[in-house]
Formats: C-alpha cells, sequence, structure tokens
C-alpha cells in the first residue's frame, strides 16, 4: 500500500482542498502528494503557526484546510491552538510525523516526544497514533470527526508506520 | 496621527470589505469605530493577522484587507515570504507602523529604529509595497483595494492610544458573522 497516496486520496475524498504544510524527513513523500494533485491548494508555511492562521483564514473562506508537520510544532503552536482554533471553534486536521518515538535516530527527538501526548491531552485535543500501517485506515473516519466537531485532531505518525528510516 | 485616527478615516473605505483585524486596541477601536460583520477580530494570537486574512484571500475572491501593526509583523517575520510567494491580487495588507507596541504600554520596536519593514517586505520578494505616511493612506489603500495587485502597505504613524473597553462579542459569533459576511 502507498500509505502516502491513501492519506491524500482521504484528504481529497473529505474535500479537504488546502494543505499547509511544515516539513519532515518522514513527511517527505506525503508532501510531495500534496504537491501533485491538482485538488489541493499546497502552501508551505515558514513556522507552524503561522500555518494554523492560514488554515483559520482558509476555512473562513469557505475551504476545508489541513496541516502537516512534526511533533516538535506542538512546542510552538499551543497559544494559537488556544486561542485561535479551538476559541474559535474552528476543525483543523494535525497530520503530525511523531519523531523521538521507536526506530528514532536522533536522540534529540526523544525531547519533544515524551511531552507529545502530555501536551496534546492538556489541550484536549482529540489524538490517534498511527503506529502500524493498517492504522491509517482510520485515517478517512478520523477527518469526518473532524470537521463534525470542529475541533483541532491530530493524528501522530510515528516512523515504524512509515516504514522507519533506512540507512540515515 | 495616532492609529485610531487613522481607522476612523479608513473606516469608510474598509466598511464593506472583509478585514482581519489585529489583536488588542486595533480591533477595540475598529469595533467601536465602526463594527461590522465583515470585521474578524482577533481576540488573541498575535503576529497572525496577516496569516488570518491571507488564507482568506486565497480560499475566495472578495477583496481582504489585514490590518496588522509593525510589532506582530516583527512577530510573525515569516508570513512575509509566504505572502510574496503566493500572492493573489485580493488580498492587501496595511501594516500601520506607529514604531510601538501599542497594546502593550507602547514600548518601542525595531521597525521604530534601525528595521525598515518596507524594505523586508520588499526582500522578501514582495512586489508591491507602499510606504506612506498617514495622512495620505486613504487614496493609497483605496487604490490597493481595487487594484488587481496583491499590496503591502506600510503606513507609518504616532504612538499613542486612546481608552476603550475590550470586545466582549463571543469568538464564535464574531467567527460565524463574518463566515456568512463571506458566503452572502
Amino acid at each position: 500500500m502507498d500509505i502516502s497516496k491513501k492519506i491524500v486520496d482521504d484528504f481529497v475524498a473529505n474535500d479537504v482542498s488546502f494543505i499547509t504544510t511544515v516539513p519532515c524527513k518522514q513527511l517527505a513523500g506525503v508532501i510531495d502528494e500534496v504537491e501533485a494533485r491538482e485538488e489541493i491548494f499546497h502552501i508551505p508555511s515558514n513556522k507552524e503557526d503561522e500555518g494554523m492562521g492560514l488554515c483559520a483564514g482558509a476555512f473562513m473562506g469557505g475551504k476545508r484546510p489541513a496541516i502537516i508537520m512534526q511533533n516538535t510544532a506542538i512546542g510552538v503552536t499551543i497559544n494559537t491552538l488556544a486561542t485561535l482554533t479551538q476559541f474559535y471553534r474552528m476543525p483543523l486536521p494535525m497530520l503530525i510525523s511523531y519523531r523521538g518515538e521507536l526506530r528514532e535516530p536522533v536522540a534529540c527527538q526523544v525531547e519533544m516526544a515524551v511531552h507529545t501526548k502530555a501536551l496534546l491531552n492538556q489541550l484536549n485535543i482529540p489524538t490517534y497514533h498511527f503506529h502500524w500501517q493498517k492504522d491509517v485506515e482510520e485515517f478517512d473516519n478520523i477527518l469526518k470527526y473532524t470537521f463534525m466537531s470542529n475541533k483541532p485532531v491530530a493524528i501522530l505518525t510515528d516512523a515504524n508506520f512509515w516504514g522507519g528510516y533506512g540507512d540515515q | 496621527m495616532i492609529r485610531s485616527e487613522i481607522l476612523k478615516e479608513i473606516a469608510p473605505i474598509i466598511r464593506d470589505h472583509l478585514v482581519v483585524c489585529n489583536i488588542g486596541l486595533p480591533s477595540q477601536e475598529l469595533h467601536m469605530i465602526d463594527d461590522q460583520p465583515t470585521n474578524f477580530y482577533m481576540l488573541g494570537t498575535m503576529g497572525l493577522s496577516s496569516s488570518i486574512g491571507f488564507g482568506v484571500a486565497l480560499a475566495q475572491d472578495k477583496p481582504v484587507i489585514s490590518i496588522d501593526g509593525d510589532g506582530s509583523v516583527l512577530t510573525n517575520l515569516g508570513t512575509l515570504p509566504t505572502i510574496a510567494n503566493n500572492a493573489t491580487g485580493n488580498y492587501t495588507l496595511l501594516i500601520i507602523d506607529n514604531g510601538s507596541y501599542g497594546s502593550t504600554g507602547d514600548q518601542p520596536t525595531y521597525a521604530g529604529q534601525k528595521t525598515s519593514l518596507t524594505d523586508v517586505a520588499r526582500a522578501c520578494g514582495c512586489d508591491n509595497v507602499i510606504e506612506v505616511q498617514d495622512k495620505d493612506l486613504g487614496p493609497v489603500l483605496q487604490s490597493a483595494i481595487d487594484s488587481d495587485e496583491m499590496t503591502i502597505i506600510v503606513c507609518k504613524c504616532d504612538s499613542g492610544n486612546i481608552k476603550l473597553p475590550v470586545i466582549t462579542l463571543d469568538p464564535v459569533v464574531i467567527r460565524h458573522r463574518f463566515m456568512e459576511a463571506v458566503a452572502s
């Protein structure tokens, strides 16, 4: 199964047409797939809180948005999530590479990984963790849930889900 | 002129357009001067007025004006390359540059010292950047809205604030009526 294609197929099927990205090596394939799709306007951001601002605007402008980013971004977006996305009740699927989990080669990534779920939990953000490839089957339902509930929702995707880091 | 005087002067120009207004005193002043459903007031999240407004502009065709401040743009400088590289003609970014963080007690910003936001915007790739003095803003803003080209306006003015109450509108109401105005 091509996971990146499946994820972007689900975005398109759920009418997500505005996606902002901040890159991660683990997300390179899905970002390429987003860029390749005509149905999606892809706008890279320089920082994740900026991206959440773009998504808030796109939502109010009539599009369904999404953000793709690393879990380190939770450390820089808490204020935006609380005072913009949640305060104004806006939906935002957040497809997040969960760095610092099993098969992670970079020790520093673990330092934010150990805080990631606790921070999301503290913010009352519904959180899903994709560890096995078959977990992607839930993605379609998670998107539907996000736009039903008008909330930010986190989908953490770890290295095992993406197939490891190879020779890195 | 101070910011509230500028907002009073441009209120008739922006009244019928979608406006995303910066957090704190700018939103409180605009709300008091000319509350409209087409105004999206930021109640938090300093720095994102340009990003939110740009998102609205990219998602639909109506003109959108982001009212921002020099301090807030400095908080989110990464916004300028994003705007420059994805330019859309229905977007105007109005930076009211009074060289100070007005809402927090008029502490000086770097934009009031050596840093020129006009030069920064140009260096980031924004093609159409106009620096204007407060008293000359009206016609410049009007032609930016009418133009098919995206415009960044840096309006130099005096620092200073007026006393006024906070906005007590519920954020969901602000968002809902703004979205209805977008869709109408």
